[in-house]
């Protein structure tokens, strides 16, 4: 009496804002400083400071709204969110609560089979991050380091459109490529840069109403995401079939144990008592400045992909992969380029070879080691049938160890490609003599045995043999005399 | 006449016609201070030092010609604006072993422009009085009467200015703070429009409410003071990018045509006879001066004291937050955890009227009760500005009492909050709708100073001081001294 069971997903994404200051002070936004230094007195709440708005903070904002066709707000207000916590320095956090920035914008992701589904992202806020707790190595005591106090958020909040955790990953990602496209947010997760919070539940499949939901806390890795919110589902519908009631609730995932546990239930939950923030004036917003961020939006990841696929020729599923990043789309497009619109050729070698590689050695497309106009020399030598398809991966990877052009590797792993007909003969001849079985089986009638014989002439000669030429000459000899 | 007697603008007159020198008036002042602070209380912390060397670049400053008309002219800061190295406690014992480490952008700009600082006044805790009995370093008495309280919550620097001991000094006013102790001890105490002066450095009590001023001996004093300190902070959001008028130069501007509107609803039920009759007597001198008087009715201003008594500890629960005994300020002795650190150091460092307005404050924002109480204050707040708006295509200026009595006993209204807080019932309408408002001396009952509430619209500092300076010109009110301080 198994029934089906549909999920709800909708995430809350953090995207730390790449401002050079924080969003209410003067202070550095950097990374990994000692404990407390890029904290001045607005960050640690001295008696008598007051907040001043980063206008960068802001034009990152809309940035985002804009991207997503979203609503930008002309007028938007700045709240207070009480609570107590040694490392919220003022004992509230400035965000935005009625009235935020950015509202009712959708991004589209891609389907496993293919399909086009649009996520709907309803809000997105400023809000200021708060420091942090340090519980290890101090003994009785606790440590707060306030340098993150005051780094701008960027707080992106779905619609509950989502009904799979490799839906909530692609969405995820594609909030992910965008805030880098943008160059709003580094997206850093080991870091913090970029994380999210889950609300999760389940219905009987076919239901109208939404189950309770809940939320599960700070995940900051694809792959927790998804093992979370798979993990969640199921313990939901454990729960359910086994005559229990989901309780709402916030939840932590334990990657280490790969589970999620109670943090706080409804009850428990804060009143955080917001209002409006006296010490900042509502944020005005007028259309001229929202035009001039308009003006200064890059082509974004799903034009992009679109424009590879019309004018480049490429499947929808390689302009996607050549689009997660702004760098690798600049990469791929700059050697495509410089190879005289060889837009396939380059496609493959980028995908194939550029990334693997990189994948291989956890390195960004800004750290690779040939530059695309080198990687289009590589694909000019295949169309210019210097060497073979086989050829490419070894003179691909001689190249990146070596920074060297492609004539370089080609001549150094002596991969020119064999186009002497007398040569091809000789090793054709060669083959014949070492396989008489396989020859008498071929003349006998035995056509599949074609392949054999061409693979074995590819490896005497190390794949170099011209393909075409191998072909011709195969089957006249193989026919016999 | 003797120095003491005289006021800042004569001081600097005097300075700067090298009568004096700045480390003669400071010696003096400082030694007034040594003998009246302790039968007044007036003064948290005394910076001798600090202010002997003020007067010393104040002298140097003068000497080279490039003395201003403060140069030189002592003054004492309320406790609640930060100041670099010298405590600054907000009259808490919260703030007790508060020094701060910076200076308010108001102590900054009366330091450029040379005046010398001789310390710290008391003052209600965190502002929050209207008799400075709040005080975690105790009650000031007012020097016309040292068994009454000089009105709070500037009451320090009120009785300072009150008892000459200080020639000026600076207050803020977030719902009568500076005008009611200014009626109270015979000052003309100057608020101005909300935004005038940055309140960056001014420990936050109301922050919608809250603004910087002065307590003066004249309206000449007031102005000088007042431009020096105001204008535009790119520190604090809420301060307003305006010119700031020279205030002395516009003292001269005549009464005659002034339209003087008297607000109907503060001559009601609940104000001193004697007040009422030296307020009227007052507004009858500027008619006789050819201005013209009508009364008009500000229905929604009744409902100041309620929508101020939701607001402002709404903010201040919040603002209040950060008084948590982890960074600064009173921490408990040997914490057992967490919620004990922040219940034991907040519950002693906070007094009861702290207590009460951040529980009032806490509860008005509440799920539940939001709307109820802070929304529906906000929307009073706006009616309420709606009326002076209403008035003031009218009239140029408001005319009322600023305090319902005289200087009350202290103790007196200490065990009822709600009687407590209706001494501010006609100096909170300004602050709800940010408007300037000055309180000058206009009569003596039972030999206790009142004061005349003048209220104009947004950014009428000039005419208001010239309204206050013209009315100083034709009386001596602001020129009486109590006996034991002459």
């Amino acid at each position: 009496m198994a029934r089906e069971w549909e999920t709800v997903i909708g995430l809350e994404i953090h995207a730390q804002l790449a401002t050079r200051s924080k969003i209410f002070s003067g202070s550095a936004t950097a990374y990994g400083g000692s404990p407390n230094v890029q904290a001045n007195l607005v960050d640690l709440g001295y008696p008598g400071v007051l907040p001043v708005l980063n206008r960068e903070a802001v034009r990152m904002a809309v940035k985002f709204g804009l991207a997503i066709g979203a609503t930008v707000a002309r007028r938007s207000v700045f709240a207070r969110k009480n609570y107590f916590y040694p490392d919220l320095p003022k004992g509230y956090q400035i965000s935005q609560y009625e009235l935020p920035v950015v509202a009712s914008g959708a991004v589209e992701i891609l389907l496993d089979d293919g399909a086009r589904k649009s996520v709907g992202v309803t809000r997105a806020h400023l809000e200021e991050d708060a420091g942090k707790s340090l519980h290890e190595g101090l003994g009785r005591m606790s440590g707060i380091d306030l340098n993150r106090a005051g780094t701008p958020l960027l707080e992106i909040v779905s619609e509950p459109d989502m009904r799979s955790a490799r839906e909530a990953i692609a969405y995820m990602k594609k909030i992910h490529t965008l805030v880098r496209y943008l160059e709003i947010c580094d997206g850093n997760m080991q870091e913090g840069s970029f994380r999210c919070d889950a609300n999760v539940s389940v219905r009987p499949k076919g239901a109208r109403d939404y189950g309770t939901r809940c939320e599960i806390k700070n995940l900051n890795s694809f792959r927790f995401v998804e093992r979370a919110i798979n993990h969640e589902v199921a313990r939901q519908v454990e729960l359910i079939e086994g005559g229990g009631k989901v309780v709402q609730e916030t939840r932590l995932y334990d990657p280490g144990r790969d589970e999620t546990r109670s943090m706080r239930s409804k009850e428990e939950a804060n009143d955080y008592r917001y209002f409006p923030d006296p010490d900042l004036l509502p944020l005005s917003l007028d259309d001229a400045f929202i035009e001039d961020v308009r003006q200064g939006l890059p082509e974004l990841p799903d034009a992009k992909a679109a424009r590879f696929a019309k004018e480049h020729g490429l499947s929808d599923y390689d302009a996607g992969v050549l689009t997660a990043s702004r760098e690798l789309a600049n990469y791929y497009e700059e050697a495509a380029r410089a190879s005289g619109g060889k837009w396939k050729r380059t496609a493959n070698v980028v995908a194939g070879e550029v990334l693997g590689r990189l994948n291989r050695d956890g390195l960004d497309i800004q750290d690779a080691r040939i530059t695309p106009i080198l990687l289009a020399g590589l694909v000019a030598r295949v169309e210019d049938e210097t060497i073979s398809i086989s050829s490419v991966k070894p003179v691909f990877e001689w190249m990146w160890d070596h920074g060297a052009d492609a004539d370089a590797a080609i001549a150094a792993k002596d991969r020119r490609q064999i186009k002497d007909t007398g040569a091809i003969e000789k090793a054709i001849a060669e083959v014949m003599a070492a396989n008489p079985r396989q020859l008498a089986d071929y003349r006998a009638g035995k056509d599949k045995l074609f392949g054999f014989f061409v693979g074995q002439v590819m490896k005497a000669t190390a794949g170099k043999a011209n393909p075409a030429q191998v072909n011709e000459l195969l089957k006249r000899m193989l026919a016999g005399p | 006449m003797s120095l003491h007697a005289s006021t800042a603008a004569e001081i600097g007159r005097g300075l700067r016609a090298k009568k004096y020198s700045s480390v003669e008036v400071a010696k003096h002042f400082l030694g007034r201070i040594e003998r009246a602070n302790p039968g007044l209380n007036a003064f948290v912390t005394v910076t001798a030092e600090r202010a002997l060397a003020d007067a010393r670049r104040a002298d140097e400053r003068i000497a080279r010609g490039h003395g201003g008309p403060l140069t030189g002219v002592p003054l004492a800061h309320k406790d609640i604006f930060c100041t670099a190295g010298i405590l600054t406690s907000c009259g808490s014992r919260m703030l007790s072993n508060f020094v701060a480490p910076y200076d308010a952008t108001v102590v900054e700009r009366l330091d450029a422009a040379g005046m010398v600082l001789l310390g710290k006044t008391n003052m209600d805790e965190f502002a929050m009085g209207s008799s400075n009995e709040t005080s975690y370093y105790g009650p000031v008495k007012n020097p016309w009467d040292t068994g009454k309280v000089p009105g709070g919550s500037s009451g320090g620097s009120a009785a300072a200015v009150a008892s000459r001991i200080a020639p000026v000094a600076t207050g803020t006013d977030t719902g009568g703070s500076i005008r009611q102790p200014g009626a109270l001890t015979g000052l003309t105490g100057f608020k101005p429009t909300y935004g005038r002066v940055s309140r960056y450095g001014m420990i936050a009590f109301a922050s919608s409410l809250d603004q910087a001023g002065v307590l003066a001996q004249s309206a000449e004093d007031a102005a000088l003071v007042l431009g020096a300190m105001a204008g535009f902070d790119a520190r604090d959001s809420t301060s307003v990018d305006a010119p700031v008028p020279d205030y002395a130069k516009g003292l001269e501007r005549p009464v005659k045509g002034l339209r003087i509107g008297i607000i109907r609803e503060f001559f009601g039920e609940g104000l001193d006879a004697g007040t009422g009759a030296a307020v009227r007597a007052a507004i009858d001198a500027f008619r006789k001066e050819g201005a013209t008087v009508t009364e008009l009715s500000l229905p929604n201003l009744p409902l100041s004291v309620p929508t101020y008594y939701v607001v402002a500890p709404a903010e201040c629960s919040s603002n209040l937050s950060r008084y948590d005994g982890v960074r600064f300020g009173h921490r408990c002795k040997d914490p057992k955890d967490l919620l004990d650190l922040y219940r034991r150091s907040r519950g002693e460092g906070f007094g009861a009227e702290v207590k009460r307005r951040i529980m009032t404050g806490t509860y008005v924002l509440s799920a539940g009760y939001y709307d109820a109480y802070y929304l529906k204050a906000q929307k009073v707040r706006s009616l309420i500005n709606a009326d002076f708006r209403r008035a003031f295509g009218q009239v140029d200026v408001l005319m009322g009492p600023t305090a319902p009595t005289p200087a009350f006993a202290i103790g007196a209204k200490t065990d009822d909050p709600i009687l407590m807080y209706l001494n501010d019932i006609y100096t909170i309408g300004a602050n709800l709708a940010g408007l300037p408002a000055v309180s000058v001396p206009c009569g003596l009952v039972d030999g206790l100073p009142v004061g005349l509430q003048v209220i104009g619209p947004h950014f009428s500092e000039e005419r208001l001081l010239a309204t206050a300076h013209a009315w100083q010109c034709a009386t001596d009110w602001h020129r009486r001294v109590p006996a034991a301080y002459a």
